[in-house]
């Protein structure tokens, strides 16, 4: 089912939950929404799914308004953080609820029930009650009953929050494997960028409610849009510096004191001339070698397969990933490579991109 | 540290418990129940022996002065003969179980859902409102109930149903029982409002989304998620109301003194405070009263075993959060 979002908004008084969202979901399509604590991501998915009654704007299934259609007639599973499972009810009764209000016969509903809880690994849990499950049991439990009653859209909102990091890892594939296979239009809520980068076809980064971007993964990554977006996604941050690009010699380098690097031209032009402006560069993309921009090291952070290291650039700092072998230490003096054709340009006062706009 | 911590643990253990130990985890036990036990056997254990023990004399206003006479079970022999006995027993079911039924249950959880289901404030405030009968004095608030129901030309629905071509009448009288358990019922309300209505909001939010999302109306939603979780205050209020009703008359008294004519609204606690407390000659059968009030007892005590047994309430006590060594 396809799903379109126009200038969806949802106020309460002066508090904006969403603003003037658009946005659409193709079908058999997984959309991640990503963002910080408290930017709308919850709101948006329960307007989707029928609880919010949106303050302005639509919501489309397949092209037909939905806005006044009731949840229980929008098809829809969802999946939630707390699980939501219903306490009193043991597992087969809590994946065959959905079943039950749609009146299938009996027989029918034990042997879809059945097949869901054995596809999530659960097949033989059918009698306990949530409160006798372990955290990653009751996740599946949820999300065979999001799944039973075959809905058109599946709707997450956070669901691996509440795991450990292991069992986040494999629910994570499974969940992207399951949905791949049924081929079911999938909106899935997270604040943690890894899940969106790795699980979604498109990722729609939101900010106060706002849509700040809504792309694949990967231009996220490499064709950050606005400066929030290249500090929000990737993980150590992109290291941001001000400086001038000037053009000598043919030549485009940004400069400020005690760095100085040539900027290829296709990067460079589009920067140059502009007076200050904001250099972005992942911590990935600079190396330690013999010649380059002379760095101090501050501070070395162990992340097992590197160090994450803090450097001064005269007043500037950045961090830097480096091979835990080079046994940095604090005051050492090193230099620094930077690969110069991932370098990222933004505007001071707009925050937006001089290579994408 | 943390080893030390377990090594202590494992000895614990394998080694039964010294006597000592025993000895000491009884009297903590009773240290903490003490003084709740001390409270139920002075003022009530104690007092129900005092009940029976009055019950097997003659005591009255006219006889306190001489030695008690035991006169056997006489008086409970009295009480089970008396031409009335049948009338009072029924009245008395018939006022808990309808007074219980529409209003101490059933309207507070129609109210609490209603309440919770609409704007907080609203939902709030509305039940702000159903407080008042309870924290109205007893005798003025029976005093508006009687001027609504009084007899024609006075009487609050008299002068509301008049331009409607309604025969005005003496309410009161033609309906007792309508206008008891209204009076019972509007009080009795609030309490389980005001449980229902927290214990409904405290289920989480998710749930009923969830149950919304799964396909649930609101009324499915209601039946299936929200009673279910909200057993334990229901069948409290049941049982703790039932015995409050059984036991409660001062409302009656006040409204028709369990009138109109005879016996028409008495119940069993009226009875029994008239008999001991309040007759017409001022003649006080203290004995034969306390017959009556023993009998409630009883009927009270064999309600609750009733109801713990019906309701399985054992089973709804959860297990402790606290393990205790
Ligand atoms: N029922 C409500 N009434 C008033 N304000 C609300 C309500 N629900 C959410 N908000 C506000 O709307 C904004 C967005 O909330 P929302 O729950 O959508 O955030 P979120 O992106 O899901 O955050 P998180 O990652 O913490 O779950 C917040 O400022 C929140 O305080
Ligand atoms: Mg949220």
């Amino acid at each position: 089912m396809k799903v379109e979002l126009e200038n969806l908004t949802k106020r309460w008084g002066n508090v904006v939950g969403a603003d003037s969202m658009n946005l659409d979901v193709k079908d058999a399509e997984f959309v991640a929404f990503l963002g910080p604590s408290g930017c709308g991501k919850t709101t948006t998915l329960l307007m989707v799914a029928g609880i919010y009654k949106p303050t302005a704007g639509f919501i489309r299934f397949d092209g037909q308004v939905v806005n006044h259609v009731a949840p229980k007639d929008r098809n829809i599973g969802m999946v939630f953080q707390s699980y939501a499972l219903y306490p009193h009810m043991n597992v087969f009764q809590n994946i065959s609820y959905p079943l039950k209000l749609k009146k299938i016969p009996k027989d029918e509903m034990q042997k879809r029930a059945q097949r869901v809880a054995d596809m999530m690994g659960i097949g033989h849990l059918m009698d306990r009650r949530p409160a006798q499950l372990s955290g990653g049991q009751q996740q599946r439990v949820a999300l065979g009953r999001a799944l039973v009653k075959e809905p058109q859209l599946l709707l997450f909102d956070e669901p691996l929050s509440n795991l450990d990091a292991r069992l986040r890892l494999s629910m994570r594939s499974e969940i992207k494997r399951l949905q791949m296979g049924l081929g079911i239009t999938s909106v899935y809520v997270t604040h943690d960028q890894v899940e969106a980068m790795t699980m979604a076809d498109r990722v729609a980064v939101m900010k106060d409610g706002k849509l700040q971007a809504y792309s694949t993964p990967d231009e996220l990554y490499d064709r950050p849009r606005t400066l929030f977006i290249a500090g929000f996604v990737g993980n150590p941050p992109m290291n941001f510096l001000e400086m001038e690009v000037v053009r000598e010699n043919g030549d485009y380098h940004a400069r400020r004191e005690g760095f100085d690097v040539v900027i290829p031209s296709d990067r460079g032009e589009k920067a140059a001339g502009k007076g200050n402006v904001i250099l972005g560069i992942r911590p990935e993309d600079i190396t330690i070698s013999d010649e380059g921009t002379p760095a101090e090291v501050f501070i070395v952070e162990s992340l097992g397969r590197d160090d994450l290291i803090n450097m001064h650039i005269g007043e500037a700092s950045i961090h830097v990933l480096a091979d835990p072998v080079l046994g940095l230490k604090m005051g050492q003096n090193v230099r620094l490579d930077f690969n110069t054709h991932k370098v990222q340009f933004f505007d001071p006062t707009t925050e937006k991109s001089l290579l994408w706009a | 540290m943390a080893e030390a911590v377990m090594g202590r643990k494992v000895i614990r253990g394998q080694k039964p418990p010294s006597r000592w130990a025993q000895f000491k985890a009884t009297m903590g036990a009773w240290g903490f129940m003490g003084p709740a036990t001390v409270l139920v056997l002075v003022f009530f254990f104690l007092p129900v022996v005092i009940l029976f023990v009055i019950s097997l004399t003659d005591l009255s206003s006219s006889n306190f002065s001489d030695p008690l006479t035991f006169v056997g079970l006489n008086n409970y022999v009295r009480l089970f003969r008396d031409r009335f006995f049948p009338k009072i027993l029924g009245n008395t079911f018939f006022y808990v179980a309808v007074t219980l039924s529409c209003f101490n249950v059933g309207m507070a959880l129609l109210l609490a859902l209603l309440t919770t289901h609409i704007n907080r404030r609203a939902g709030f405030f509305f039940r702000l409102i159903w407080l008042l009968p309870r924290i109205t004095p007893s005798v003025i608030y029976i005093l508006m109930w009687r001027r609504i129901s009084h007899q024609p030309p006075f009487g609050l629905i008299n002068q509301l149903l008049a331009p409607f071509g309604v025969e005005p009448q003496y309410w009161l009288f033609e309906q007792p029982w309508l206008f008891v358990i209204l009076v019972n019922g509007f009080v009795g309300a609030s309490f389980g409002l005001i449980l229902f209505s927290s214990a409904i909001e405290a289920i989480p939010r998710d749930l009923i989304t969830a149950a919304k999302v799964d396909g649930a109306s609101t009324w499915q939603s209601i039946r299936d998620i929200v009673l279910p979780m909200i057993r334990w205050p229901l069948l409290f209020v049941t049982t703790y109301q039932t015995l409050s009703l059984l036991t409660s008359f001062e409302y009656i008294l006040l409204l028709t003194e369990g009138g109109p004519g005879l016996y028409t609204t008495e119940v069993w606690a009226l009875t029994a405070y008239k008999r001991a407390l309040k007759t017409y000659f001022g003649h006080n059968q203290w004995g034969y009263g306390a017959a009556w009030g023993f009998v409630l007892v009883i009927i009270g005590i064999a309600m609750s075993i009733i109801y713990l047994r019906v309701f399985r309430f054992n089973e709804l006590v959860q297990e402790p959060k606290i393990d205790v060594l």
